[in-house]
């Protein structure tokens, strides 16, 4: 099955291509054709755009019974389909939804430690400056650090494109619809990346702040932009991203006289959530407070060695 | 919509199981959801009923347990329900709890002909 929309489809719409790889970049077309019950439905995505859903699903009368147990802090949502049981058999599990993607994140891990790579999983919903943070940093470390980059995006290789121009290895993803990077698409990017030892990965997932907060890439550390133009209860607003992160960078300083956002009121928010969660305020524009971040991240690399 | 994949990784598990056991027919699909995993029940709701179509688990029930969100205070010790992770301790009002429970996101079990 497509894992991206859904339909029953193998095909992968996910792309890791390095700059100058891709092959049709004005023209990607993915069609995805399905059926339910007897009805057809085309997903294709072109220029042209075309996208039906005509599909009437008689097969899937079914009534809900939502019992709500509320003393008992459980509620169960059933959903009852008509079917006959016989010689049924009941099977526990007790397994992670996620224990997959999990496994693949801790081979990723090993494989990341064995290289002494220290990998960071760049999150920040889209606008708040992650890839002009990676452009500034991979200059800053000229010299003193090799720098490897995954980029991860809907579509395009606009972010890969930048950030070889700005002189590192990339890799680009495209997830097609795909809200959020898995352990197993940076495993097939980190195969293109041919890395040396004691380097730093970064990985700049795609801009949203919901949904990649669920999986764990195999990083050494997860690190949340905000930027002083969003609204300062952010933390409050996407609280699992904030509360799995190790870093919190609160970008756009130079931006502070104009706008309302409080620092201070932001910290204590993410703080609630997080206490651990640590600070860097910088501005990418002016390079205002972009030392200590430099400095950290070397920090880090030199830890693994 | 993250829940669509998370619950394409549910199917791959509840296959493997299935097929583990000989199973034709999965009839039901026993999914524990905490009320701080970070999913929405609804969507999660809908993505699995999307998601089992053409598979084994086709017809299945989709069984979905709510788990109320429920925290241990590491200043006071005390245990209170937590319906976010940034709600303070009722006790002390600090914040920083531990999650005791509803950070769930679990397959449970399933029935298989």
């Amino acid at each position: 099955m497509c894992g991206t929309c859904g339909c029953g489809q193998n095909d992968q719409p996910i792309r890791i291509l390095k700059p100058g790889e891709e092959e049709h970049p004005h023209s990607y077309i993915h069609a995805h054709e399905h059926s339910h019950g007897n009805e057809l439905h085309v997903h294709s995505h072109d220029h042209e755009y075309a996208h039906s859903h005509d599909f009437e699903d008689a097969h899937h009368d079914h009534e809900h019974l939502h019992e709500h147990k509320h003393g008992e802090g459980q509620h169960d949502h059933v959903h009852n389909h008509d079917h006959p049981h016989s010689h049924s058999r009941q099977i526990v599990i007790e397994e992670d939804a996620l224990h997959r993607n999990d496994l693949i994140a801790a081979r990723n891990r090993g494989y990341f430690d064995a290289k002494k790579l220290f990998v960071v999983n760049l999150v920040s919903s889209p606008g708040s400056g992650k890839t002009s943070l990676l452009e500034k940093t991979i200059a800053a470390l000229k010299g003193k650090a090799e720098i490897y980059v995954i980029e991860g995006d809907q579509q395009t290789m606009n972010d890969a494109n930048r950030i070889k121009a700005a002189g590192a290895p990339v890799v680009q993803i495209n997830t097609g619809n795909g809200c959020h990077l898995d352990a197993d698409m940076v495993h097939k990017a980190t195969k293109k990346l041919e890395m040396n030892e004691n380097g730093i990965l970064v990985i700049e997932n795609v801009g949203n702040l919901v949904c990649p907060s669920l999986f764990d890439l195999g990083e050494s550390k997860r690190v949340v932009v905000i930027s002083v133009t969003e609204g300062d209860d952010k933390p409050l607003k996407y609280p699992t991203m904030f509360q799995t992160s190790d870093i919190c960078i609160i970008n756009k300083t130079d931006l502070l006289p104009y706008v309302d956002f409080d620092v201070a009121k932001a910290r204590e928010y993410a703080l609630r959530i997080n206490p651990k969660l640590k600070f860097f305020e910088l501005s990418v524009k002016t390079g205002e407070g972009m030392e200590p971040w430099i400095d950290w991240v070397l920090e880090e690399v030199k830890g693994l060695s | 919509m993250h829940e669509f994949s998370i619950a394409l990784s549910i199917i791959d598990i509840v296959d493997q199981y299935a097929e583990k056991a000989g199973a034709s027919v999965v009839n039901e699909i026993e999914i524990e959801v905490g009320e701080l995993s970070g999913v929405v029940l609804d969507a999660m709701e809908f993505a699995m009923e999307s998601a089992i179509k053409g598979t084994i688990a086709d017809k299945a029930v989709i069984v979905l347990h709510f788990l109320q969100g429920r925290g241990q205070c590491l200043d006071c010790k005390m245990e209170f329900d937590l319906q976010n992770l940034f709600d303070p301790c009722p006790f002390c009002g600090s914040f920083n709890p531990e999650v005791k429970q509803g950070k769930e996101l679990r397959v449970k079990a399933i029935n298989v002909d």
